[in-house]
C-alpha cells in the first residue's frame, strides 16, 4: 500500500469574483522510503500541493489517503493529530520558537502528543544527537547559526518518527555550503528509510532526490525518476531511469527545466 | 493530550510570554489592579457601613418589641398628625399588660426626662433620666460594669437609687468609686448602685452612655407627674416574636379599649423596621456603588482584551507552527486564555493586597474589614475578567488557518 495516494485532488480559491484553480485533478502516489522533490515556478500550485500533502489544507475535491487514512474529510482537530503523528515539517525560515531552548523546541511535538516529560526529554535528546547537535541542546535559536537552527528544526520534524518529512525550501535561507550540508543530512535520513518530500525551485537541491515532480499550472507536468541511487522500495516495474514520463503526465515538461 | 497537561503547558507558555513582554503586561495589569482595588474597597466600605449600623441598633434587641404612640418611620405629615392625636400610654396600661401577657419574657415601661446631675463640684447640665423597672435589665440590652441594676423592691418601694451610664459615671467620679455615693439628680439625692458598660451611640445621634436609670415612680415624684411611656416587651425567643407581637397587639387593643372597627392607636416597633429601611437604602447604595466601580474593572478588562489581540497578532506565525506540529484548537485556546487569566489574576492579587492596606486605613472611620471570602470573590472576579476578555482573542487564535498563519510575516 502506498504511503500517499492522491486521487483527482483539486483546490480552488475564491478571490473576489474570480475562482483560482490552484490544483486541477492531481493524482499521485508516493511509496514509503521515497525521496521526492516537488518543483515548479511560483504560482504553479506547488505550495498548495505541499499544504495538502502536509494536511495543513484540505482539497476542494478528490481523495487523499495518507497511511491508509482518508484525510480529505477530516476536521481541524483530527488533522492536527495526523500532522502530529505522521508528518514532520521543515520550513524555509526554520520557524523555531525564539524564546525556547533547542531541547524544548524539539520536545514540542511530543508535548502535543501527550508524552511524559522523561520520555520527551530522552527522545528529543536522541533526535538532536541524530542531527549532530548533542552539544547545543540548551542553546536558544538566536545563539545558533542558520545551519544549526535548521538542524534543530529537522530534529523537531524527526522526533515523533513521522511517516514522512515535508520540507519547504529547506535551504532557501542558508548559504550554499550550509545548504549542501543540510541536503546531505536529508540524504542520510532517506538512507535510514525516512520518506522525504522536499519542495524547492533549485535544481541543485532536487538532485538529491530520487524522484522529481514538476508542477505547472496546478498539474503534475512531469514525474521523473532519477538514476544513481535506486530505492529498494520503488515499485517493481515502475523503476524509471532518466526523464521517463509517468502516465499521469498530461503535458511534456518545459525543456528549460529538464 | 490531557486537559491537565495542556493547562500546565499553557501556563508555562503564558509565563514565558508575560515575561517576554513584561512592561506591556504590567501596564495591562494596572487596569485590573485599579479595577479590583476599587471594587473591593467599595465592597468593604459597604460592609463597614452595615457593620456600623447593625452595631448601632443592637441596643434595640432583635427579640424586643417597642410599643409607643409613634411609629419609628413616618412617611407623611398626615400619619404624624394621626399619631400625635393618639392617647398616651400610661403606667396602668403597662401593669395591666404585665398581668395578662403570657408569651413575654419581660415587660418594662420606659419614660425619659432631661435633667442636670451633680456630684460634689463636678456636674453635667443634662443627662437623660430614664424611669423604668427592674425588667429593663432584660429588655434594654444593657450590661453592668459595676454594682447591680434596680431591684424589684427598690422599684416597688420607689427608693432614691440610680444606675449611671458609663459616661456619666466617668464624668462625675474621677478618683472615687461611684458605688454608694449620692449624686444630685435634678436637685434630688440618689444613691448610685450600679454603672452600665459603655454602649456607644445610637446611629451617631445621641450617646447611650449619657443615661441615668431610676425607679419609675421616682420619675413621678421628682421630674414629671404625667410622664409619657413606651413599653419594651421581650419575647421568649426570636422565633416566637410574631406570636408575641400578635398577643401584645390584641391585649393592647383590649386594654386601651379600641373598638373592633378602629385602627390600632399605638405602634409596635422592632429592630427589623430599622433593618428593612436600612437594607433598602444600603442595597441601592451598594448596587450603584458596585456598578460604578465595576466600570473601572470593565475598562481594565477591555485593556486586557486589547493586549491579547496584539499578543495573538504578534504571534500568528508561532500559532501556525504550533498548529503545524500538532496543536489542537483547544490547546491554542487554552494557551491564550491562561495568558489573559494569568495577567488578571496577578492584577487581582495586587489589587486585593492594596485593598487590604486601604481597608486598614478605612478602619479609622468605619468598622470595615476585608474578609477571606471577599478577597476570594475579588480574585475570582479578576480571573473571570481575564477569561472573558481573553476569550475573543484566544478564539481568534484557535481558529486560525495554519496555512495563513505560517505565511504571516
Amino acid at each position: 500500500m502506498s504511503l500517499i495516494r492522491l486521487e483527482g485532488i483539486s483546490r480552488r480559491y475564491q478571490m473576489g469574483s474570480e475562482t483560482i484553480h490552484a490544483l486541477r485533478e492531481v493524482s499521485l502516489s508516493i511509496e514509503r522510503g521515497e525521496f521526492v522533490a516537488i518543483m515548479g515556478p511560483s504560482g504553479s500550485g506547488k505550495s498548495t500541493l505541499m499544504n495538502i500533502l502536509g494536511c495543513l489544507d484540505t482539497p476542494t475535491a478528490g481523495r487523499y489517503e495518507l497511511n491508509g487514512m482518508d484525510v480529505s474529510q477530516m476536521d481541524d482537530n483530527e488533522l492536527a493529530d495526523v500532522r502530529n503523528r505522521e508528518i514532520g515539517f521543515v520550513f524555509q525560515t526554520f520557524n523555531l520558537l525564539p524564546r525556547a531552548r533547542a531541547l524544548h523546541n524539539v520536545e514540542l511535538p511530543l508535548i502535543y502528543a501527550g508524552l511524559d516529560s522523561e520520555v520527551r526529554r530522552r527522545v528529543a535528546l536522541e533526535a538532536l544527537a541524530r542531527v549532530g547537535l548533542a552539544d547545543r541542546v540548551e542553546h536558544k535559536p538566536n545563539e545558533l547559526s542558520g545551519g544549526q537552527r535548521q538542524r534543530v528544526a529537522i530534529a523537531r520534524a524527526l522526533v515523533t518518527s513521522p511517516s514522512m518529512i515535508l520540507a519547504d525550501e529547506p535551504t532557501g535561507n542558508l548559504d550554499s555550503k550550509t545548504g549542501a550540508e543540510i541536503m546531505d543530512l536529508f540524504e542520510a535520513l532517506s538512507r535510514q528509510g525516512n520518506t522525504m518530500l522536499v519542495v524547492t525551485h533549485e535544481e541543485d537541491v532536487a538532485r538529491h532526490a530520487q524522484r522529481i515532480l514538476r508542477i505547472r499550472d496546478g498539474q503534475i507536468a512531469a514525474d521523473e525518476r532519477r538514476a544513481g541511487r535506486p530505492s529498494t522500495l520503488d515499485e517493481p516495474g515502475a523503476v524509471a531511469r532518466g526523464e521517463n514520463e509517468n502516465a499521469s503526465t498530461l503535458r511534456p515538461p518545459p525543456s528549460a527545466l529538464v | 493530550m490531557t486537559l491537565w497537561r495542556e493547562i500546565r503547558e499553557g501556563t508555562r507558555i503564558a509565563a514565558d510570554a508575560i515575561r517576554a513582554n513584561s512592561l506591556r503586561s504590567i501596564l495591562a495589569t494596572l487596569g485590573i489592579v485599579i479595577g479590583i482595588l476599587t471594587v473591593t474597597l467599595m465592597g468593604t466600605a459597604i460592609g463597614g457601613l452595615n457593620n456600623a449600623f447593625v452595631r448601632s441598633i443592637s441596643s434595640l434587641g432583635a427579640d424586643v418589641l417597642h410599643v409607643s404612640k409613634f411609629d419609628w418611620f413616618i412617611d407623611s405629615h398626615a400619619e404624624w398628625l394621626k399619631a400625635m392625636n393618639r392617647q398616651e400610654i400610661t403606667l396602668a396600661q403597662v401593669q395591666a399588660l404585665e398581668q395578662q401577657m403570657t408569651l413575654a419574657r419581660a415587660i418594662a415601661p420606659y419614660t425619659e426626662f432631661g435633667a442636670p446631675i451633680r456630684y460634689g463640684k463636678r456636674s453635667s447640665d443634662r443627662v437623660w433620666v430614664i424611669g423604668t423597672t427592674e425588667k429593663f435589665l432584660q429588655t434594654g440590652g444593657v450590661n453592668l460594669a459595676q454594682g447591680r441594676f434596680l431591684s424589684a423592691g427598690e422599684v416597688s418601694g420607689a427608693r432614691p437609687v440610680c444606675v449611671l451610664g458609663s459616661q456619666v459615671a466617668s464624668n462625675l467620679f474621677l478618683r472615687e468609686p461611684p458605688l454608694g455615693n449620692k449624686v444630685q439628680l435634678g436637685g434630688y439625692p440618689f444613691e448610685v448602685i450600679g454603672v452600665i458598660e459603655p454602649q456607644g451611640n445610637f446611629l451617631g445621634q445621641f450617646s447611650l452612655d449619657n443615661q441615668v436609670f431610676i425607679p419609675v415612680k421616682q420619675m413621678y415624684a421628682c421630674f414629671n407627674s404625667r410622664p409619657y411611656f413606651s413599653i419594651q416587651v421581650r419575647a421568649r425567643s426570636l422565633e416566637q416574636l410574631e406570636e408575641t407581637k400578635a398577643e401584645l397587639r390584641g391585649l393592647l387593643r383590649k386594654i386601651r379599649r379600641v373598638t373592633p372597627t378602629q385602627e390600632d392607636d399605638f405602634a409596635i416597633n422592632q429592630q427589623q423596621n430599622f433593618l428593612n429601611t436600612f437594607n433598602r437604602v444600603a442595597g441601592t447604595i451598594a448596587a450603584v456603588g458596585l456598578f460604578i466601580t465595576g466600570l473601572s474593572l470593565f475598562v481594565g478588562g477591555i485593556g486586557i482584551m486589547n493586549i491579547m489581540f496584539v499578543s495573538v497578532a504578534e504571534r500568528t506565525r508561532e500559532i501556525g507552527v504550533r498548529k503545524a506540529i500538532g496543536a489542537r484548537r483547544r490547546t491554542i485556546l487554552l494557551q491564550f486564555l491562561i495568558e489573559a487569566a494569568g495577567i488578571c489574576f496577578v492584577g487581582g492579587l495586587i489589587g486585593v493586597g492594596l485593598a487590604y492596606f486601604a481597608t486598614l486605613a478605612m478602619q479609622r472611620v468605619l468598622p470595615a474589614n476585608l474578609s477571606v471570602p471577599a478577597a476570594g470573590i475579588a480574585l475570582a472576579v479578576a480571573l473571570c475578567t481575564g477569561l472573558f476578555s481573553g476569550f475573543l482573542p484566544a478564539w481568534r487564535a484557535a481558529r486560525m488557518n495554519p496555512v495563513d498563519a505560517l505565511r504571516n510575516e
